[in-house]
């Protein structure tokens, strides 16, 4: 781990955002420290999308800061965030449908990939190697994903399951210091649910600060290190899941009437 | 596998190139054959644009324009030598591109059109204004290139025909070559990435913007050196290369033969430009039967003739 | 130095109202089904040789001029039936071919058919000039910025009055709801061509006595329609308006204090600087990316 423990990766603070006279987000903040799985909870509405769209770039927020291992990002360019680290996957699927499952993979690796481009014009050996190389990395974490025997097919044809896996290998590829997953567990059964819990787990072992958007609330309470809820855009409540889980207004506002630990989804 | 896929698509163009000759009873046949490499040529480029960056433009023939009268001016005006024009008018197109492209590819589908369809018509409206200099619509003498009297002078005598067919058919082979190596490099799946989704292909880490640029000025140059060689091919040059309806039959042939590959790019221009040949006997019905065969292969063949036509083969399986 | 202004002011008003007709033509059927006509020019070019055919076969010209535009609908319509609802979600670069193909195909037809020449249409009520402060205006004039008040017009209260201008307007607005809320959208797509078709055709009975007519003047008044609806933001028939009057009294400054030879330049270089500046165009929306 090139970063020291416990010092945090990402830092948000005070962010919000206005839609129309609305405030969809308003002063939000949290950190991230390396191995640490946070997560956002809330019902429907509640900004937790649109929270994430801030911090990767997407949006550019009326207020608060967002640092990334020390440096002020606020509302700086997606693939400029990639640069430095920072990689996302999305609750309605961004893949690449016409291309084939490995080179979604691969497209991830762009950055340790990308050379000149008299070199991938002329077909120089440098750039060869270089995409022998990645081509060999995105085979293993497809691999990973268990989805190494659909490594030639058109990623359009995939299943939403076998989608959201494909995301997630994508987001690996760019080795992250920070991943936000924004529901990688929706319209997933219960095997491939149980796989994504583990997968993450073990990014996170390995020392990834990850930023988890989840319905399934048995995942979330299991895996979270720390929980942020939002409800109208505003932090009503965090701690770690059994605090979070006892809290009142958590569960006026979020779990209602339900069970800890039910499905909450919807 | 995509790397046999290259090799198999530029060996079946190399073998086509080079049997083809065979069949030529005239000179008439390898000026024809010529034509459809020059365009060969310039397709390439959008499918560099439009198949793998899904970018569209409506513009294209002003940078064979410009190409084309680089030819015709810088032999007179800088004393370049006329292959040397082709390279400056490369150049020349590569920085207009650069220019025009930055503010133009941050517009989509329709609006890019047309911004790109203005910048084509300011070129060909400036070539056809500005008679002092291009001798406007009438248009200009173009200097020799040389080279085929310098090839007769070590032995290696071609007619006119055969000599445009043999370089055109060679530049056409090298273009091919270039796209298909981009195609399996970052740069090329960077533009395939974002032709699919902009959004996730910034989170990976791709300047958008600047894959797009990219693209649009690889694609410049094709049509830049494609437009120089039809000049110094035909010897004279008219406004008419950096027109509109230049651009829409650019545009025509990769999405005809079908704009995702190089090989099918390349179909489609042969089909268009032996299509008037075939057809010359019924000339007014040529454009009953090209605007038909837009439509028809546009609806029943939506990837183009040659992948459409795989497709069918292939019983459209997956 | 006034009157000149005035004359430039009233060619420039009586060509834009034929681009405005125009770009309206082009708003209407990318309402319908975003697809962008490159066939609209044509349209127009129907609309001026029918009427000069019906009128040589004898037939006196308000009859020529109905026959035209209802003939021009009917193909509007069927390209509408045989090739855009057959293309539904095409890439955007084939809807442009597929319209540009109909652009070709209906010049040759047009080309076999009536041949190449250049035509005619006399003027409606006389060529005797009126003078209005020092300028002069013929009565074409006042027929082309007439007719397309009354089209503007008699448009507005069709969106605003009736039922079926709503479902239109509906249908622009959001394809799928309008489905939901039971309005046939395919035949707001029937209906917008045709009426599309319509009005470019009127727009070409307008403009013939003025610029003659041929196979060939159809594509130049698409490009400058298409640059019109662009300029007042695409999809919007007040934006059609002001871009298709702004753009023709553009190009008749330009001809008439600069350059006559750079007159069509005007369009493309105010597209471009005005995309470059605001990419939706004058009155248009800016979308939001969702993911």
């Amino acid at each position: 781990m090139s970063t020291e423990t416990g010092r945090p990766l990402l830092v948000v603070e005070g962010l919000g955002i206005v839609f129309g006279g609305l405030r969809a987000v308003h002063d939000v903040g949290f950190a991230l420290k390396p191995g640490e799985i946070v997560s956002i909870i809330g019902p429907n509405g509640a900004g937790k999308t649109t929270l994430f769209n801030m911090i990767s770039g997407l949006y550019m927020p009326a207020s608060g800061s967002v640092r990334l291992d020390g440096e002020v990002v606020t509302g700086m360019a997606s693939h400029l965030l990639a640069r430095r680290g920072l990689s996302r996957t999305f609750q309605n699927l961004q893949i690449f449908p016409a291309m084939s499952v490995l080179e979604n993979v691969m497209s991830g690796f762009h950055l340790k990939e990308k050379g000149s481009l008299f070199a991938d014009l002329l077909n120089w050996p440098t750039a060869r190697s270089r995409t022998r190389a990645i081509e060999a990395a995105a085979r293993a974490l497809l691999a990973r994903v268990g989805l190494e025997r659909a490594a030639e097919r058109e990623a359009g044809a995939l299943s939403y399951g076998s989608l959201k896996r494909l995301e997630i290998a994508r987001a690996l590829a760019l080795s992250p210091k920070v991943l936000l997953l924004d529901e990688p567990a929706a319209g997933c059964n219960a095997t491939e649910t149980e796989e994504i819990d583990r997968l993450i787990e073990e990014i996170a072992h390995e020392g990834t600060a990850i930023l988890l958007v989840e319905h399934d609330m048995k995942m979330v309470m299991r895996i979270s290190n720390h929980i942020v809820v939002l409800d109208h855009g505003e932090k009503i409540a965090e701690g770690d899941p059994a605090t979070v889980s006892r809290d009142p207004r958590v569960i006026e506002a979020y779990l209602g009437v339900q069970q800890e630990g039910s499905h909450a989804g919807g | 596998m995509r790397l046999s896929h290259k090799y198999s698509a530029l060996l079946v163009l190399l073998a086509v190139v080079a049997v083809a000759p065979l069949f030529f009873p005239s000179s008439y046949y390898y000026r024809v054959a010529s034509l459809v490499c020059v365009n060969g040529l310039a397709v390439i480029g959008i499918v560099i644009l439009t198949g793998y960056a899904g970018q569209i433009s409506l513009g294209h023939a002003g940078f064979a324009g410009i190409g084309a009268y680089a030819c015709a001016l810088a032999p007179v005006h800088l004393g370049l030598h006329p292959g040397a024009a082709l390279v400056l008018g490369a150049l020349v197109s590569a920085g207009l591109a650069f220019l025009v492209g930055r503010p133009i590819l941050r517009l989509k589908g329709y609006y890019l059109g047309v911004a790109s369809l203005g910048f084509g018509i300011l070129v060909s409206m400036v070539l056809t204004n500005e008679s002092a200099i291009t001798g406007g619509p009438d248009g200009m003498q173009v200097a020799d290139l040389g080279l085929r009297g310098w090839l007769a002078g070590i032995g290696l005598r071609l007619t006119t025909g055969q000599f445009w067919y043999f370089v055109n058919a060679l530049a056409m082979l090298i273009g091919a070559w270039l796209a298909l190596n981009l195609n399996e490099r970052a740069t090329g799946r960077a533009l395939r990435a974002l032709h699919g989704s902009e959004t996730a292909a910034a989170t990976v880490g791709i300047d958008v913007a600047r894959a797009k640029l990219s693209a649009f000025v690889i694609s410049a140059v094709y049509a830049s050196v494609a437009g120089s060689l039809l000049a110094l091919q035909n010897r004279l040059v008219t406004p008419d290369i950096a027109g509109y309806m230049h651009s829409i039959e650019m545009v025509t042939m990769a999405v005809l033969g079908g704009v995702g590959s190089v090989l099918g790019a390349i179909f489609g221009a042969a089909v268009l430009t032996l299509l008037p040949q075939v057809l010359t006997a019924f000339d007014q019905y040529e454009q009953i039967a090209l605007g038909l065969i837009m439509m028809l292969v546009m609806i029943y063949l939506r990837q183009g003739i040659v992948p459409g036509l795989l497709a069918l083969i292939r019983g459209r399986g997956t | 130095m006034m009157s000149d202004f005035l004359q430039f002011a009233v060619s420039g008003v009586t060509v834009g109202a034929v681009y405005a007709l125009i770009a309206l033509g082009f708003t209407l059927i990318y309402n319908a089904s975003d697809v962008v006509n490159f066939a609209q020019g044509e349209f127009v070019m129907l609309g001026g040789m029918g009427t000069v055919f019906a009128l040589q076969a004898g037939l006196p010209l308000p009859l020529a001029a109905l026959i035209a535009v209802m003939g021009t609908a009917m193909i509007g319509i069927a390209f509408n039936k045989l090739a855009i609802e057959r293309a539904r979600n095409a890439p955007i670069v084939s809807l442009i071919i597929i319209t540009i193909g109909a652009s070709i195909f209906l010049q040759g037809v047009v080309q076999v058919v009536f041949g190449k020449g250049i035509h005619r249409l006399p003027a409606f009520s006389g060529d005797e000039p009126l003078r209005l402060l020092g300028a002069t205006i013929t009565p074409q004039s006042l027929w082309v910025i007439g007719g397309a008040l009354v089209v503007f017009a008699a448009l507005y209260l069709f969106f605003t009055r009736t039922i079926t201008g709503l479902a239109v307007l509906a249908t622009a607005n959001n394809r799928f709801a309008a489905r939901l809320a039971g309005i046939d959208t395919d035949f707001m797509m029937t209906l917008s061509f045709g009426v599309s078709a319509a009005i470019g055709a009127l727009a070409g009975v307008l403009i013939s006595p003025i610029t003659l007519t041929s196979y060939q003047v159809g594509v130049p008044l698409a490009l400058k329609g298409f640059a019109a609806a662009m300029l007042g933001g695409m999809g919007n028939p007040k934006g059609a308006l002001v871009g298709g009057v702004l753009l023709g009294v553009l190009e008749a400054m330009t001809a008439g204090y600069l350059s006559s030879h750079y007159k069509d330049a005007v369009a493309f270089i105010v597209i471009l600087v005005l995309l470059s500046v605001k990419p939706q165009g004058l009155f248009g929306l800016r979308t939001v990316n969702r993911v």
